[in-house]
């Protein structure tokens, strides 16, 4: 394997092959997005995931970034369930999300990548809105404009309490860059000003995820571990079928009354504000 | 377009850019029907910037001023792009979220409110960092559910442009205006250069980085709705316009299948630069 491949993350394939106990590839589509529908309790569940192709058409999302082929599959796969089940009862979709970054380079901008990621936006929203549960379950890095078009528009965020489990808007080494500050700064600065902690356990602070897992270490599959997280899904699940169809329970739980108080009392105040006709 | 310049309305025009946050949703306006919600005297400001020794703004950069429109209610949310970049933090996002939220419960109960997004940002404010991510997760959330209603129009005008997770925010708007000073783009040119090298992108190149990701190449190519002038008159009127228009059967984030179409027909080693996309996807040159 050379030094280039080495850090590439097994991840998200490996809990993908675990959940679904399929591969995922398909003949139509990219290597790099995978696709299953495979028993989860009593019923169907999609799993899909972004993964590592170092074949990959476009040279800038060969490491597992969510680039133009990706995203656009992302959406097709998740249209392609809501037709499958129309008239039906709505399959979950779970995201198995383990990606780095949104895909960096010329021709991806030129191309239109923000559409791309858009279109994979629209297609998990519309889902959700249809009635399909969707979850997210965060095995590894949950990056940017990555989880945004892979897993953020999710009923519930699910993530293994990991050290390599991390959601960001920008990497650590480009976020110390940008701000001027040694990354030993910046994670001493995530511990007081929580929503700039790569630390899974400051995010979970944040009020935004359904639950952290505790107990499974992302790297070890035991047959025990697996059993855990497929029970956590089935009952993410379930909670999701008793809620909303909308991302409203982000701002309900005690954490982010607490951390979020800021956007409550702005949300409080337009809705007094607004006119009534 | 006419090539002989009219030099009357060439002089007699206001720029749209030059304007700030406020006065650009003003001019959208009917006159004197805008009021503002959640003003800079309501104090909302964000925490995480003053942990952080960065003196905050009372209104966090988001301006709302609701209003009318031909007559008709309508809302437009106006970022500042001269404040931390127009950049969105917790409390800037959640007012463009729960305006969009409060326009779909007016249709609900059959308020016509017309909803504008006036974006000029760089995405995510780093210092709110994922408070940031997950608050642009809500506003596509929210600009998703209330399409179904009414056309959310947008309008990126320049000089910041739109990136990061807001150019989705953009995508997913049903009816997308820009000048020739806008961008459009998911990732900045000074953050590819870092990430990929000067070779990949050259940020200093501006006629290189509007080449690629300028209102006039995405008009060419059919990625956006309209092109207008730097005019505050010309942007009213495309706006007003757009909201007579039929909403689109299938918004361009819901055409999967064309779009991988398209994706599968292009050589990634051929399609480097503009030109060689507007010979794939252009409808001819635009003046």
């Amino acid at each position: 394997m050379s030094a280039e491949q080495s850090d590439l993350s097994v991840r998200g394939r490996q809990w993908f092959e675990a959940l679904s106990g399929e591969n995922g590839v398909t003949a139509s589509g990219p290597a790099s997005v995978l696709k299953a529908d495979a028993v989860l309790g009593d019923e169907t569940v999609r799993f899909l995931a972004v993964v590592p192709d170092p074949e990959s058409r476009f040279p800038r999302a060969r490491k597992g970034e969510v680039g133009l082929e990706q995203a656009w599959t992302l959406a097709k796969y998740v249209r392609e369930t809501i037709e499958l089940d129309k008239g039906a009862t709505p399959r979950p979709i779970v995201a198995v999300v383990d990606v780095p970054s949104q895909a960096y380079g010329r021709r991806e901008e030129l191309i239109g990548i923000y559409l791309a990621c858009a279109a994979a936006v629209d297609a998990y929203a519309t889902a959700r809105m249809a009635g399909h549960p969707v979850i997210a379950l965060l095995v590894g890095k949950a990056m940017s404009g990555a989880f945004l078009a892979h897993g953020y528009q999710a009923n519930r965020i699910l993530a293994l309490d990991d050290p390599g489990v991390m959601v960001h808007a920008m990497g650590k080494a480009a976020a110390a860059r940008v701000t001027k500050r040694s990354v030993e700064d910046l994670d001493a600065l995530g511990e007081t000003v929580v929503p700039m902690s790569y630390d899974i356990r400051n995010y979970a602070k944040l009020g935004l995820l359904h639950k952290v897992i505790k107990g499974v270490a992302a790297d070890s599959l035991g047959a025990d571990a697996v059993a855990l997280v497929r029970k956590e899904l089935v009952a993410a699940i379930s909670d999701t079928r008793a809620g909303g169809r909308d991302l409203s329970i982000r701002l309900e739980s005690d954490a982010a009354k607490k951390v979020r108080h800021a956007s409550i009392e702005v949300r409080k105040r337009l809705i007094e504000q607004w006119p009534d006709a | 377009m006419s090539v002989t310049i009219d030099l009357q309305r060439f002089l007699a025009r206001r720029s749209f850019v030059e304007l700030s946050a406020r006065e650009r949703a003003h001019a959208l306006l009917d006159k004197g029907s805008g009021k503002e919600l959640v003003g800079p005297f309501d104090r909302q400001h964000s925490v995480w910037l003053e942990m952080q020794n960065i003196v905050p703004q009372e209104d966090d950069g988001v301006v709302v001023i609701h209003g009318r429109m031909d007559g008709k209610p309508a809302v437009v949310v106006a970022i500042e792009g001269a404040f931390q970049g127009g950049s969105m933090g917790e409390v800037a996002g959640q007012k463009i979220v729960c305006a969009l939220e409060l326009a779909k419960r007016d249709h609900e109960r059959g308020i016509p409110t017309r909803p504008v997004l006036l974006l000029e940002t760089g995405g995510v404010r780093l210092q709110e960092a994922n408070l940031g991510l997950a608050v642009i997760a809500e506003i596509h959330a929210a600009i998703i559910a209330l399409r179904p209603y009414v056309p959310v129009v947008a309008v990126i005008a320049g000089l910041v442009g739109c990136f990061g997770g807001m150019s989705l925010a953009a995508a997913l708007c049903s009816h997308l205006i820009l000048t020739r000073q806008a961008r459009l783009g998911m990732n900045g040119p000074e953050v590819i250069e870092q990430e990929a090298g000067i070779a990949e992108m050259d940020a200093g190149d501006k006629r290189l980085v509007w080449s690629l990701i300028g209102g006039e190449q995405r008009a060419a190519v059919g990625l956006i709705d309209d092109l207008v002038e730097d005019d505050a008159e010309a942007v009213a009127h495309a706006v007003r316009a757009a909201f007579q228009a039929r909403r689109p059967v299938q918004h361009r984030s819901e055409q999967v299948d064309f779009f991988l179409e398209r994706l599968a027909a292009i050589d990634p080693e051929q399609v480097k630069d503009g030109a060689a996309l507007r010979a794939l996807w252009g409808k001819g040159e635009v003046k």
